[in-house]
């Protein structure tokens, strides 16, 4: 009786610990919605007195929203789905082909994956700006297909270390080679992880900083993080605008948050324990 | 190529006499050649490249001097290099140790009480509500935060206002003194997702009998905690603190959102000391030299932390053949 009891104190402190982890979202959009007399007036912790869009709108315009998020959407695809093709190749060669060498070669794929960017960001920044692809969104997807398809090359590899020798070597006696067993049979049957993947490439390259604040410095070629980070760290805006950067920001990974949901929290954990 | 060298080998093999023996990674090692170069140019060029000017006087133009161990007999004496990697310290503090030991505490609590006894549904929910702040791009996470915390009119002040201790009110990122704390709050805010999701994944792979077993003898949550939970998930532990503690020595985001490394320097960081060497000083072998730093401490961290992984897997499968 007593631990039934006791259940009901976890579940609330529980409950609260989480109100706590999705509080600073709500005040945030509460905010976005005030007009700033409004928000002069009452402070930040008051509700809205009615729905007011004009800040969202100014500052969409302000920064050219939709071009940022067309520049996100471009970098990150192309990055989610190259990576991922990269990444099938190399973890084809280590997993099911078994090169000779290949603990060496997934332990440099592990280290590229560990590499802090910053000991490749001016060598990076220097040699796109000798082949004049300095300030392109091209440089930016190179450089992530690269980035990501470590980890993936990482992970793809044991999962198709453990992939049914049976099925290929049926393959190969119907007459199928290397090329048309990847294809027809490694890639189908691993769609699910390769799926997840993708999720995550997609999700980390749109959430880069670093190397996009460096690689990419016109307006035009910004993507969400680097024009809303560049923003603030320039100490310009008032709190309306703030919040309208804020909730701009935050609506973009709300959507694929409530999208891949199962993707993401199954695929953290596929990932951290191969 | 491969199809034309893989044919031969299918007739030769299929013609009388002996099979030839097969020999499977000559021509799957092609498939690892457009991974290869791109590895070179993106990764090994550029990584061998800064390595190298961190030997070297250069501005970024003209050609780089050579200056031997200069650069780093100098970091050795920088006073800004060393608080930067002490504040590193901090960040693994709040980015790996402690959303570790939450996160095992937050795990264990939503699996056995909510997930048990209120169903999955809702400890799926609330985990969705801890893992949110993941996904957030780390820029949106300091631009929430810094308004948040804002000296003036900000919601913390307000709120402290609100129910009435003013006089806790504080420049949350403007006060030399706090602004490291500061930040530090944030990114176990940011990071505590992380550790939660994989220990609730790694739970379900603990077998219920062992703690029907201890239940049965008397031990309680804490004890079943203790000496069930921990030493049945150590696997995924070592894996979230290599992982968060290398995500903490890297940390660059938040900074350059928040604080810009300040105020005076109060929570600069290795990786954001290097930016603005690279880019405002533009002494780029300095810079050079003191990513190289970071890289190989990065690095070391990686090889204990897979050590340690792989022992605990082997001793876990020790345990249940």
């Amino acid at each position: 009786m007593t631990r039934a009891l006791r259940r009901y104190p976890v579940l609330i402190a529980l409950c609260i610990a989480a109100l706590f982890m999705v509080v600073p979202f709500l005040i945030v959009a509460v905010n976005a919605v005030k007009s700033p007399a409004e928000y002069s007036r009452n402070g930040p912790l008051s509700l809205p007195d009615g729905l007011y869009l004009d800040g969202l709108k100014d500052f969409w315009e302000r920064v050219d929203y939709s071009r940022k998020l067309v520049n996100s959407v471009l970098i990150s695809g192309s990055v989610a789905a190259l990576a991922v093709v990269l990444s099938v190749l190399n973890a084809y060669a280590i997993g099911i082909g078994r090169i000779k060498g290949r603990t060496w070669v997934l332990a440099f794929f592990v280290l590229a994956n560990m590499l802090p960017q910053e000991a490749l960001v001016y060598p990076v920044y220097y040699l796109s700006k000798q082949a004049g692809l300095y300030d392109t969104r091209l440089s930016v997807i190179i450089v992530f297909t690269v980035i990501q398809a470590a980890f993936g090359t990482y992970l793809l590899s044991s999962v198709l270390g453990q992939f049914p020798r049976e099925i290929i070597e049926a393959a190969h006696i119907d007459g199928a080679n290397k090329w048309q067993v990847l294809w027809r049979i490694v890639v189908p049957v691993s769609r699910p992880t390769l799926g997840v993947l993708m999720v995550f490439f997609f999700i980390w390259t749109w959430n880069e900083f670093l190397l996009p604040l460096v690689m990419l410095i016109s307006n035009d070629n910004q993507t969400v993080s680097v024009a809303l980070g560049v923003l603030q760290g320039q100490r310009l805006m008032d709190a309306t605008m703030t919040n309208a950067a804020a909730l701009l920001g935050v609506l973009p990974a709300l959507v694929f948050f409530l999208v891949f949901q199962r993707t993401l929290t199954r695929g953290i954990a596929v990932g951290a324990v191969k | 190529m491969t199809v034309t060298v893989e044919r031969d080998a299918r007739v030769v093999g299929k013609g009388p006499g002996p099979r030839p023996p097969r020999r499977p990674s000559s021509s799957y090692a092609l498939f690892l050649l457009p991974g290869a170069l791109a590895f070179l140019a993106v990764i090994v060029v550029p990584f061998l490249m800064n390595t190298g000017v961190s030997f070297t006087e250069w501005q970024g133009v003209g050609s780089p001097e050579w200056s031997g161990l200069a650069n780093y007999r100098e970091l050795m004496d920088d006073s800004e290099f060393w608080e930067s990697f002490r504040h590193s310290l901090f960040m693994v503090v709040a980015m790996a140790v402690i959303p570790t030991a939450l996160g095992l505490v937050l795990a264990a609590a939503l699996f056995d009480y909510v997930g048990k006894h209120f169903g999955s549904g809702l400890a799926a929910v609330l985990r969705a509500c801890f893992y949110l702040p993941q996904v957030l791009p780390i820029a949106v996470a300091g631009i929430v935060w810094s308004w948040i915390l804002a000296p003036d009119n900000g919601s913390l002040n307000a709120l402290l206002k609100a129910v009435g201790l003013g006089s806790w009110q504080q420049d949350w990122l403007g006060d030399p003194d706090l602004a490291l704390y500061s930040v530090m709050g944030v990114m176990v805010w940011v990071q505590l997702g992380f550790p939660l999701v994989v220990f609730m994944a790694g739970l379900q792979r603990v077998d219920p009998q062992l703690y029907e077993a201890a239940e049965l003898d008397g031990a309680g949550w804490w004890r079943r905690f203790r000496h069930i939970t921990l030493p049945q998930i150590r696997p995924e532990t070592y894996v979230v603190l290599t992982w968060c503690s290398i995500a903490a020595l890297k940390v660059f985001g938040a900074v350059y959102v928040l604080t810009k490394g300040g105020p005076g320097g109060a929570t600069n960081v290795p990786s954001y000391f290097s930016f603005t060497t690279f880019f405002e000083k533009t002494q780029v072998g300095y810079g050079a030299a003191i990513s190289t730093v970071l890289t190989v401490i990065i690095l070391a961290l990686s090889l204990v932390g897979l050590k340690l992984q792989t022992r605990a897997e082997d001793a876990e499968e020790g345990v249940r053949p």
